[in-house]
């Protein structure tokens, strides 16, 4: 019926069309299935993940009449999963910005979650026509990119901001659209940490292969030839990575200091430490370990600051200006100290 | 726990005198930097400040100004190496979203 609007298209996971007087809206499920689960998990680890972006535009759930809400959100498949699956029961518009299958934290950082495109998209969904209120719910930590007062300025609608999670949204409806001091606020529990390790993990392990062949090299070149003697020697170089992916992230609050740099030198320091002392390697070599492995697990955990709630970019660029020399530094002393050990021997 | 991150970095600032007291600040600030005290906005807890820009988006008075950006190192190596001035994320920066990855989880 309506083809001319820019509404969603009727995905895998519709049911049916609300019929409107700007034309056929596709309906979505607030169930999630098992594919939709999966999805979740191949995107995690890294499989396919350009295919997170859905078709941009307006959805519904329920049985949206012209009085339903209207909840923006953006067109990364997980977040708009996350969003329906709050919504059993209810009634609503879910109008989809293109933010290119990203967040709509990372996208309002960028802009993409911006006022721009949101007045794009009123207009080519003309949301006017198809609801009778002129109220956009929109997640709060879209603020970075969406400027409230320019959406009245330069539209009839108006932007009320709705909670950091989806989780409240129900709640935020219900209390008519007001959200309690807690809903306003972020934080970054262990749940979020660990599910954030596989693709901190996934994006460390290339660094492992390189440092597999480093030792497999330097094997070949003091004659002990293929063996698979390299394997073993790499087991504390793994352990750094998986301390700096998924260890110091996962006890984060808990290793003293601020600095994430600190914190990922701190939390490999003390393992190797342990090690060293546990397996009695000898001084020269213990030390040679020392110098290496703590600055992985520190440039890592640095790396972490993109995955936080909680770091700002002045916070970052300071620590990145004095952590990255000294960790550089350590690591250098590291190799020349194993060098000059095989020139020895 | 709470998390805190590095102190006296924060760029946030707040000009009293254009300051209306809307209070959108406050409403959209994810870490509580913001208070409304005596129909004015103030700064309560500035080192929480993780320089996302919504305050200074969403002030229509103008009168908070933060250099809002990524706090993400990934970012900000990656600017550096390609010898841009701002880190910014996106699949246009070779980041997150882009076939090549994103170093960070963020992008997930």
């Amino acid at each position: 019926m309506s083809g001319k609007k820019d509404h969603g298209m009727a995905p895998r996971w519709g049911c049916g069309f609300a019929h409107t007087a700007a034309g056929d809206v596709p309906l979505v499920s607030t169930r999630l299935e098992r594919r939709d689960r999966l999805d979740a998990w191949k995107w995690r680890w890294g499989v396919g993940r350009m295919q997170a972006a859905i078709a941009p535009g307006l959805y519904g759930v329920g049985d949206p009449d012209p009085r339903s809400p209207v909840l923006v959100t953006a067109n990364y498949k997980l977040t708009f999963d996350r969003l329906r699956r709050e919504l059993d029961g209810l009634s609503a518009w879910i109008l989809v910005l293109d933010t290119r299958g990203i967040n709509v934290w990372c996208a309002a950082g960028k802009g993409t979650f911006g006022t721009e495109e949101l007045l794009a998209r009123l207009q080519a969904t003309a949301l006017d026509r198809v609801v009778s209120h002129r109220r956009l719910v929109v997640p709060q930590l879209g603020a970075s990119g969406v400027a409230a007062h320019e959406v009245a300025r330069r539209s009839p609608f108006r932007v009320v901001y709705g909670p950091v999670l989806a989780a409240g949204i129900r709640e935020f409806i219900a209390s008519g659209y007001r959200a309690t001091p807690a809903m306003r606020r972020v934080d970054f529990p262990l749940r979020e940490r660990l599910a954030l390790a596989p693709v901190e993990l996934r994006q460390a392990l290339k660094w492992l292969f390189w440092i597999l062949l480093a030792l497999l090299l330097s094997d070949i070149v003091r004659g002990r030839g293929l063996s698979p003697g390299f394997l073993a020697a790499g087991l504390p170089f793994a352990a750094a990575i998986v301390a700096g992916t998924v260890l110091v992230p996962a006890l984060l609050p808990w290793i003293p200091g601020r600095s994430l740099a600190w914190k990922g030198w701190l939390g490999a320091a003390a393992l190797a430490a342990g090690w060293l002392l546990v397996a009695a390697v000898p001084l020269a070599a213990g030390l040679a370990y020392l110098l290496l492995l703590p600055p992985i697990a520190s440039f890592l955990a640095l790396n972490f600051t993109g995955s936080t709630t909680y770091t700002s970019l002045s916070g970052v660029l300071k620590e990145t200006r004095i952590a990255l020399p000294l960790l550089g530094a350590s690591f250098l002393a590291g190799l020349i100290l194993i060098v000059v050990r095989m020139i020895g021997a | 726990m709470a998390l805190a991150y590095l102190k006296n970095v924060a760029t946030l600032e707040l000009r009293a005198e254009k300051c209306t007291g809307c209070g959108m600040c406050a409403t959209v600030c994810p870490h509580g930097v913001f208070r409304i005290a005596a129909g004015k906005a103030e700064i309560a807890d500035r080192d929480a400040c993780m320089e996302c820009g919504a305050c200074q988006m969403n002030c229509p008075a103008a009168a908070v100004s933060v250099r809002a950006g990524v706090g993400c190192a990934y970012a900000i190596l990656y600017s550096r190496l390609k010898g841009r001035s701002t880190p910014s994320c996106g699949p246009e920066d070779g980041c997150c979203g882009a076939d090549t990855g994103g170093g960070s989880g963020c992008c997930s």
